[in-house]
């Protein structure tokens, strides 16, 4: 007896709140009386938060200079002129002169910023042997196949750094005077050419091949440059910190970018008597012009911005914030009519009812 | 030779004769001229695979699903062209759906595969060269003969041989095939039955011809040529000798027998048949959707190839000096390069139909039918027996039924048959406490009479029944009437199949029954309720039946034992709707008892009160009352002579046995003489009543299809809520020719139109039914759709599946669901949509071809109301969010194609294309998917208008499914745009002035999609338990963690570091986080304020409902930490939570728990109809 019982009792399920579907659960509703307080407050916390961005936003500067050298832009043309065929194109120098009525608050940051340069075109950014760059030996003497074709050269001897993104290294170079008196003499402000690049990238993403006794250029032996380079890759620069894979130009260049206009970061200006800036004067950047950019109707430019917390001057952020908080107050005043007169219909519903 | 391959080949069945020819023992006919007959042996497969041909064929068989084979094709253009994203983003979510559910149906095939080889190798015992071998069960030849002991299964068909009763009879019970629990008795051939050792066997020659194996388990026809002596008796057999593999021997010690069906032929594996395929309304238009995906893939891809090479006319465009082509590419031919673009373009938005969407739907489905069975509310504790899900595919169809077909007996009623009434000769009685009243003038003296038959333990002692006042006055009468109720309480307690079980003794030939054997001891075992009713109810008058043993009946009248003979039974088949016995009295006298419903035995009649007792019988049915009529015939020898002749030839006949034994029976059964008859009351189920009425209130129409008469019928309708007295109730019965019925069904569809205010209730009847739908189908369902409750009876179980079928291929296609509980309703529970089998007293068989299976009617409730409708809520917005999540996910990679030339640049990571649909957001939609409960179980069912909410697929809608699809798209739009104005002219976004890439820009899309996808799902639930917090919260963190994870390491096999620190870099800009944070709300904002407003200006009733019912809720934090009933598993982790938060004390608990215990108690007073508003719906 006792045994059919518990025999019955083992087909019964069991008795839990996971089995019988009632765990304890928080049972929210989308009301009016919950959604109007939140979208008050969110439409308030909003707003004054895009008054925050706009406000930082706006307090950035930032200074530009179109370089291409379209004809009758100024300086730059002559050169722009002369690059109408493929790279390398023949060194040219022009400059850019504006001068600064008031202190450009430090510390500034120097870019140069390319336009209908397709660095996102899956041909190009496939084209890298990450492998290479990282130092790996056996990967120097054979870069991968997507980068072909700058993957050997005519001869068979594999290319260092390999691939389409190496090949077309930006490779203007940029010096800035400044004349603190009228007429005075030009000084050279100093440009920071370290921190451009991640920190991981310089430090741990790129390597150079192990040295060969004491010498870069004897790591690089067996391999050649690419062939838009004017000079291989381990005489990128002279300090040694910065030269071969992990020289910081490179690095930043590695970085490909995500829409068909970019800005790189060339330098930062933040040493001797410009950490706080660039005082007020009268300045000129010299450009050495190489980069030929007008084959596919693409720009140069050249920037000079300060930075805040937020990065770059970009407004954006700050006004949709307004917008969205706008839109939220808006909807809550709608649906705070809304609610009082259907609460009302309600009432008079039920009331005839 | 030709043939021979035919027959491999499956073309030509292989045998070709309609008999089998058995050699008992293999001993074939010594001349040569006989080619024996090839059987195949007695191994039982079930299994599908085998261990070689698993992985081709399970391959094969995955791979005609559709979306399987669009993988793979994208897949193999993966690995074949150039494309964007390796092979691996589509290869592994593939490979990991294909193993999984070859894994599933690989252990599967292996549990079948365990229990083939245990069945198959069981051991038995042969009757081989003289001896008893022990050997394995698959070993058994068909000619084998057999030894089975008590208790054992029948391995093999087996015709009776023997029993070590001398009658040779057995006793079998067939639970595990039909589900009757009932024990039966099979008999052996007289000649046979002597051969009770292997020698004597050894010494039989005989050969059995019989029938080829088919699938019916009640048919068998065969026949049993035993030689003896030099002379061949033929001997008939039929079902009754026939043991069936999977029945069990009971109260018998051993039985011998001879394998005539082996292994796959036998019965019980020609029953075993795979469950048809139903397919649920949410998975065809999940098959739409899919469809309208593909579109939108397919024209995305074509809009991108074409624009692509727009682009690339121009050179600079094409092959930028920065981006050289090679010499391959710059000369493949035109055509091959655009169909590879394309194809390529195709591999990069294919993510926008899910895989993950079967996987996961699958799972749902699996995973959340277990809630129908561990509901206490569906688990009937008198038979202990709970809810029971036989196909998880049709849950959310539960929601959407429009169409209940519910058969009467043992659906709406018990199916638990009480004796009430009787009609003898034309006199009504009730039993009252065990003893009969005579209705009609009452005697005043009444209580002078109670001492009699009062208690059965009396009953021995009791002087005769008649001796009661009640059924006369004057002794003449009383002897007269002694002499009429004795043939009816005989002719009850001998024409009938019920078997009574001895648990004392082994077996009935140990002698017969002890007189001391009070009735209250013993137990019947009918295949009927009703006959065991009236045995029940002879033996509460008085006529016990004892028992049968060998060919007789003993019954003890009034504590006399007499001894019947039986001579024949005449069984019981739907066709003839009665049954008879042939009995010989001890005098010596032959009888003949009939017994079948009024229609069958009136008609037969030529004495009796034939008319009084027609009355009688109409009034019983108009109560609800289940008749039968009871008549005799007495049979001079003579008369048996030609009876017992007729019957024995068309017994043994071997062609159209049927045919002959209907019309042997037809001349038997004639010139009867009337009884009486009898009423037995089947009792309504619990609650059936409100149960209608509420199927009704949520829009459900109800339709009861029996087989009973007309008038039991209406009553039965009429007192379980399906009719109503208010109803106007138009019938269509009795129509005898196609014009009748036509001019029959015009005339009530006119009454319907005139009369549109009253409610109508339909009747008809199987003939009417079937003149009706050969014809006028259209008319006949124009009525049928006006009514709001209809009665077919005299139903066919064919015609019953008919009329489901009739309803279901009407213009609407409604859904429909039938239940039932017995084998009648087996063909329209598989007809129905959705299929319920009541695990009721007639067996299983119903349960068992349902696709669920209840213990109670009344559970119907809960079983649509509740669980159908969170399933179908769950599932549809379950599809309609991975739809919008995969619209989410891909629509930007498009857009991104118009800022990189239609490069087929990936906006995302490889691994994060292959996990967005795997790992980070498949938990919370399938937890939502199986936990949700947008409104609380108990308002679903006390409230089933709320039912109408969901009805006509609504949340699938087109509309709806827009609404889904285009928030999708805006959403990726925000995503999209948003991070391309974030980016701007490309200025710096971190405070040290360094610049983002490419993949920073995908990862920012990536992150802002995640998390807004996450809350989208977070927006749809509306039940938080802690599971959910768990989850929602848990993939947003663990996408974060694991992005930090997968970023912060160079991974040494791969050959792609795009990645590396990219999300680091990415959260290190306190831009992005504001760009986060504004991208999400605006995303939901819409949303919310789209909710919002629907809410408020067409509030649906669930949502009405939902309002009314908040105060009940419990707090957000309450549910993250409160989450268990003091289970100790997770009493770790509430402590923690506890000390975090600090609020989840146990007393919180529990006050929480004992507030809302009423609420939730289990015997919840359902359906408390009169609180219904009715104003709503």
């Amino acid at each position: 007896m006792t045994w059919s019982a518990t025999a019955r009792g083992a087909h019964q399920p069991d008795n839990t709140a996971f089995t019988q579907q009632r765990l304890p659960a928080w049972q929210p509703l989308l009301s009016a009386s919950i959604t109007l307080p939140l979208f008050f407050c969110a439409g308030l916390a909003f707003i004054g938060l895009g008054l925050g961005l706009y406000y930082s936003s706006n307090a950035i500067k930032e200074l530009g200079y179109d370089y291409t050298g379209n004809p009758g832009t100024g300086d730059c043309s002559l050169c722009g002129v002369a690059d109408q065929d493929r790279a390398p194109p023949p060194s040219c120098r022009c400059a850019w002169n504006f001068s600064l009525p008031e202190l450009f608050q430090g510390p500034v940051y120097l870019y140069y910023e390319l336009t209908k340069f397709y660095q996102n075109n899956r041909r190009y950014g496939v084209s890298r042997d990450d492998a290479q760059l990282s130092g790996l030996q056996s990967a120097l003497r054979h870069p991968v196949n997507e980068c072909f074709p700058y993957q050997f050269s005519a001869k068979g001897v594999p290319i260092a750094p390999c691939g389409a993104i190496a090949n077309s290294l930006f490779n203007d170079t940029f010096t800035l005077w400044h004349q603190r008196l009228p007429g005075g003499p030009y000084v050279e402000v100093p440009l920071d050419r370290t921190g451009i690049a991640w920190w991981t990238d310089y430090h741990i993403k790129f390597h150079n091949p192990p040295l060969v006794n004491g010498s870069l250029a004897l790591a690089f032996k067996g391999t050649t440059r690419p062939p838009n380079w004017p000079v291989p890759v381990y005489q990128l620069s002279p300090d040694p910190n910065n030269t071969g894979f992990i020289n910081q130009d490179f690095v930043v260049w590695m970085r490909t970018a995500a829409l068909p206009w970019f800005r790189k970061l060339y330098a930062r200006i933040r040493q001797g008597n410009y950490s706080a800036g660039l005082p007020r004067g009268n300045y000129r950047v010299n450009i050495t012009y190489n980069y030929p950019v007008r084959a596919f109707d693409g720009h140069k430019r050249i920037i000079l911005s300060n930075i805040s917390w937020m990065g770059g001057k970009n407004p954006f952020l700050g006004i949709a914030y307004l917008v969205v908080g706008s839109l939220c107050i808006l909807t809550g005043f709608v649906m705070l009519v809304v609610y009082i007169r259907y609460q009302d219909q309600n009432d008079e519903a039920e009331d005839q009812e | 030779m030709w043939r021979w391959v035919r027959q491999q080949l499956g073309f030509d069945p292989p045998h070709q004769s309609d008999t089998r020819t058995i050699y008992i023992a293999n001993r074939f006919p010594l001349n040569g001229l006989y080619t024996p007959q090839k059987f195949i042996d007695n191994r039982i497969i079930s299994s599908k695979y085998t261990v070689w041909n698993f992985v081709p064929k399970n391959l094969f068989e995955q791979f005609r699903r559709v979306a399987n084979f669009y993988f793979l094709i994208i897949f193999l253009v993966q690995l074949m062209i150039d494309t964007p994203t390796s092979p691996i983003t589509s290869g592994l979510p593939l490979f990991f759906v294909i193993t999984v559910t070859a894994i599933k149906q690989g252990y599967e095939d292996w549990l079948r595969h365990n229990s083939d080889n245990e069945v198959n190798g069981a051991p038995v015992y042969v009757v081989r060269s003289g001896g008893l071998v022990k050997t394995r069960s698959k070993n058994i030849r068909v000619g084998d003969i057999v030894r089975i002991a008590k208790d054992e299964i029948f391995p093999a068909d087996l015709v009776l041989l023997s029993s070590d009763r001398p009658d040779g009879s057995c006793h079998i019970t067939t639970a595990s095939l039909d589900g009757e629990t009932n024990l039966k008795t099979h008999v052996a051939v007289p000649e046979t039955t002597v051969l009770r050792t292997v020698a004597n066997l050894d010494t039989l020659v005989a050969v059995i011809e019989c029938q080829q194996p088919e699938a019916d388990l009640y048919r068998f026809m065969g026949r049993m040529i035993i030689t003896q002596q030099m002379e061949e008796i033929v001997r008939p057999l039929g079902p009754e000798s026939l043991l069936l593999r999977g029945a069990r021997l009971k109260n018998t010690k051993e039985i011998f027998g001879v394998a005539v069906y082996t292994g796959m032929e036998t019965k019980m594996a020609l029953n075993y048949k795979s469950k048809s395929q139903k397919r649920s309304t949410v998975e065809k238009s999940m098959n739409t959707f899919l469809i309208i995906y593909l579109i939108i893939l397919i024209s995305e891809a074509i809009i991108s190839t074409i624009l692509k090479y727009t682009w690339q006319t121009e050179e600079k465009w094409d092959e930028p000096w920065y981006n050289q082509k090679t010499e391959h590419q710059r000369n493949s031919s035109k055509i091959l390069r655009f169909i590879s673009d394309f194809l390529a373009f195709l591999v990069l938005y294919n993510f926008i139909i899910p895989i993950s969407l079967y996987v996961t739907v699958e799972m749902q489905k699996f995973l959340g039918s277990f809630f129908i069975g561990w509901d206490l509310d569906l688990y009937h504790e008198e038979s202990g027996q709970k809810a029971q899900v036989n196909t998880s595919d049709l849950n959310e169809e539960l929601g959407q039924v429009e169409y209940v077909f519910t058969d009467k007996t043992g659906t709406l009623t018990e199916n638990e048959m009480q004796f009430r009434e009787c009609s003898i000769n034309g006199i009504k009685y009730q039993e009252i406490n065990g003893r009969l009243v005579s209705e009609g003038p009452t005697p005043d003296s009444s209580d002078g009479n109670l001492s009699y038959l009062s208690s059965f333990s009396h009953l021995n002692n009791l002087p005769h029944l008649t001796s009661s006042s009640s059924f006369g006055t004057s002794p003449e009468n009383e002897t007269q009437l002694i002499k009429e109720h004795d043939l009816f309480f005989k002719a009850v307690s001998l024409c009938h199949t019920v078997q009574i079980s001895n648990v004392q003794t082994d077996g009935i030939g140990d002698g017969p029954w002890q007189a001391s054997l009070a009735p209250s001891q013993l137990e019947y075992y009918a295949s009927s309720p009703d006959e065991k009713a009236l045995v029940e109810a002879a033996a509460r008058i008085g006529v016990v039946f004892i028992g049968s043993y060998e060919e007789t009946m003993e019954v003890k009248i009034l504590g006399k034992l007499e001894q019947y003979k039986l001579l024949h039974i005449l069984e019981f088949d739907s066709d003839r709707r009665r049954m008879s016995v042939i009995v010989q009295a001890p005098s010596g006298e032959k009888f003949l008892f009939a017994k079948g419903a009024e229609s069958s035995i009136l008609p037969t009649c030529i004495g009796g009160e034939i008319e009084k007792t027609r009355i009688h019988v109409d009034e019983f049915a108009l109560k609800g009352l289940r008749t039968l009529c009871m008549a005799y015939r007495q049979l001079t020898s003579k008369e048996y002579e030609v009876i017992n002749r007729r019957l024995f030839e068309a017994r043994t006949a071997l062609q159209q046995r049927e045919e002959k034994l209907a019309n042997a029976f037809q001349f038997i059964e004639k010139d009867l003489i009337l009884l009486g008859a009898t009423a037995v009351e089947d009792r309504l189920q619990d609650k059936v009543r409100e149960t209608i009425e509420a199927l009704r209130m949520a829009g459900i129409k109800v339709w009861v299809l029996t087989g009973d008469k007309h008038e039991t019928a209406v009553s039965v309708s009429l007192s379980c809520g399906h009719f109503h007295r208010t109803m106007n109730i138009l019938e269509l019965i009795n129509q005898k020719s196609d014009n009748e019925c036509a001019e029959q069904l015009r005339q009530l569809a006119r009454r319907i139109t005139e009369d549109h205010v009253i409610q109508h209730g339909l009747v008809v009847d199987g003939t009417s039914l079937s003149l009706a739908l050969r014809e006028h189908e259209k008319l006949f369902m124009d009525v049928c759709r006006n009514c709001s409750a209809v009665l077919c009876c005299r139903m066919a179980p064919l015609q019953k599946a008919k009329v489901i079928r009739l309803i279901k291929i009407s213009p609407e296609k409604p859904i429909t669901l039938a239940v039932g509980d017995g084998a009648n309703d087996v063909s329209m529970i598989q007809e129905a949509h959705v299929g319920i089998g009541i695990m009721g007293k007639e067996g299983r068989q119903a349960a068992r071809n349902s696709d669920y299976a209840i213990a109670r009617f009344k559970f119907l409730s809960k079983l649509l109301f509740v669980h159908g409708h969170f399933y179908y809520i769950r599932i549809a917005t379950l599809v309609q969010y991975f739809f919008y999540k995969n619209v989410c996910f891909i629509t930007p990679q498009f857009l991104y194609q118009f800022y990189c030339l239609f490069s087929q640049q990936t906006l995302y990571d490889s691994v994060y294309l292959t996990l967005y649909n795997i790992c980070f957001t498949s938990l919370p939609i399938l937890i939502y998917s199986l936990l949700e409960q947008h409104i609380n179980p108990h308002v679903l069912q006390n409230k089933p208008t709320l039912y109408r909410d969901i009805s006509k697929n609504r949340q699938l809608s087109m509309t709806n499914f827009l609404y889904w699809t285009i928030l999708g798209f805006s959403h990726a739009f925000i995503f999209f745009f948003g991070s391309y104005f974030l980016m701007g002219k490309d200025t710096s976004l971190l405070g040290n002035g360094q610049m983002f890439g490419n993949w920073t820009f995908g990862s920012l899309v990536f992150t802002v999609m995640l998390i807004t996808v996450t809350v989208k799902m977070a927006l749809e639930t509306h039940f938080w338990t802690w599971i959910n917090h768990f989850v929602t919260w848990g993939s947003i963190i663990f996408y974060f963690v694991f992005s930090l994870f997968y970023g912060g390491i160079l991974w040494p096999f791969s050959d792609s570091q795009n990645m590396y620190f990219v999300f680091f870099q990415l959260l290190s800009s306190g831009s992005v986080w504001f760009a986060i944070i504004l991208m999400v709300v605006m995303c939901l904002f819409l949303d919310i304020v789209k909710k919002v407003f629907d809410r408020h200006f067409h509030p649906t009733n669930t949502e009405k409902a939902q309002l009314t019912e908040t105060n009940s809720s419990i707090k957000c934090l309450d549910s993250m930490c409160c989450f268990s009933e003091g289970e100790t598993a997770c009493a770790s982790v509430g402590r923690m939570l506890e000390r975090v938060i600090g609020r989840c004390s146990p007393t919180h608990v529990s006050r929480l728990w004992s507030a809302s215990d009423p609420f939730y108690t289990n015997d919840r007073s359902i359906l408390t109809l009169s609180t219904m508003d009715s104003s709503t719906c």
